[in-house]
């Protein structure tokens, strides 16, 4: 909830500096490591989003981003689910997260 | 943060407080991520001349603007030489009276202050002053973690000492302080042997977060089925350089390591200070 309140917030000042009145679709960058669940996300969005002249009609786009970590023993990048996830070639648990920990408001369609 | 429930008003010490300033926040340069671009991106969606929509490339972080108070927390923390920890747990796993024992080891040597975070009451920090040490609550009412703001309310009403070390007890929730950096200098994540050793795995995003693993109540562990060594390789497989110690709060074993820690990490600290200033 704090986190949906964070994009909204982070609106208002874009159409404070900006100028303009509505927002028309919020994307959103969100890493599958990330600590948001992209359902909750958007329920909550509807919730703040509703009261808000700004937000009331805007979609939420959500780009999931694909977790990657560097496996230290096959000394490459490979692709992860999960922070517990073992390294899919070789099962060693020596990874380094390397991508999938986005949160981001990449661009808004505004009018 | 946790995306159902419903955060957001959080009162200090009792005084409501609420998230408007008297002033804004609002600058006018650009952060570098704060420029804009029309018309690129993801616009093939928008079919020119239809309407006045336009597309805004604004690449933010969600949470920004709490790692805008968070950095501010960090600088004011540096400069005065205090050394803070950002102490997180479920609730029930003794970070209260882990806290009471260390500040009454410590308090003679070396100024400490405390900030505690609970959703209602202020019994913790009523605990924590009558070790003498000053503490203030930060009740976070329907909120389920500590963020960066609230932190640089309470830092701004206690009055925190040079080269000391502040403890700023979270509230007990595995989940949502994992993503709040506060501007501490390291997150300490407290797991009771009463728990399930499984937990560095079930909330793996707090325990790759913190930089050290507490074991707590280990004076229980023969009246547990607690595995310590199954516990600590699953909090090495989410986090391969986490830091455990293993002690007793109510009895006091294995304190000393602990105590240990935190004076070395103040004594950085107020060094790190000392060679700002000097120059």
């Amino acid at each position: 909830m704090s986190l949906t309140e964070g994009v909204v917030r982070i609106l208002e000042e874009q159409a404070a500096s900006h100028g303009f009145t509505k927002v028309k679709t919020v994307w959103l960058e969100i890493g599958e490591l990330s600590t948001v669940v992209p359902e909750s996300m958007e329920f909550c969005f509807g919730a703040v989003a509703r009261g808000n002249p700004l937000t009331a009609e805007t979609r939420l786009e959500i780009i999931r981003i694909p977790g990657t970590a560097w496996c230290m023993d096959c000394s490459k990048t490979v692709a992860v689910t999960s922070r517990i996830d073992l390294c899919p070639d070789c099962g060693g648990a020596k990874l380094a997260v390397t991508g999938g920990e986005e949160m981001r408001i990449k661009e808004l369609e505004v009018e | 943060m946790c995306t159902v429930c419903g955060c957001g008003d959080a009162k200090l010490d009792g005084h409501q407080h609420s998230h408007d300033h008297g002033h804004s926040h609002d600058h006018d340069h650009d952060h570098g991520h704060g420029h804009i671009h029309y018309g690129q991106g993801i616009a093939g969606v928008h079919v020119p001349g239809l309407s006045q929509a336009r597309i805004v490339q604004i690449e933010q972080d969600i949470l920004g603007h709490n790692n805008d108070f968070a950095g501010r927390n960090r600088a004011w923390l540096e400069a005065h030489g205090v050394f803070a920890l950002n102490l997180v747990s479920s609730p029930g796993s003794g970070k209260t009276t882990l806290l009471c024992r260390t500040a009454q080891a410590l308090k003679d040597k070396f100024p400490l202050a405390v900030i505690e975070g609970d959703q209602q009451t202020s019994f913790d920090a009523d605990r924590i002053r009558a070790t003498g040490i000053p503490a203030l609550q930060v009740n976070t009412g329907k909120g389920c973690h500590l963020d960066a703001h609230m932190v640089e309310s309470a830092i701004a009403k206690l009055a925190i000492a040079e080269d000391s070390v502040l403890f700023i007890e979270n509230v007990g929730n595995l989940v949502c302080p994992a993503a709040f950096d506060l501007g501490e200098a390291y997150k300490v994540a407290i797991l009771s042997v009463t728990e399930g050793e499984d937990k560095p795995l079930k909330y793996p995003d707090m325990f790759h977060a913190a930089s050290m693993m507490i074991l707590n109540k280990t004076d229980l562990l023969p009246h547990t089925d607690f595995d310590v060594e199954r516990c600590i390789a699953f909090a090495r497989r989410v986090n391969p350089d986490i830091v455990v110690l293993q002690l007793s709060a109510r009895t006091g074993e294995g304190f000393d390591e602990w105590l240990a820690w935190i004076a070395e990490g103040r004594r950085r600290m107020a060094a790190h200070r000392k060679a700002q200033s000097g120059r």
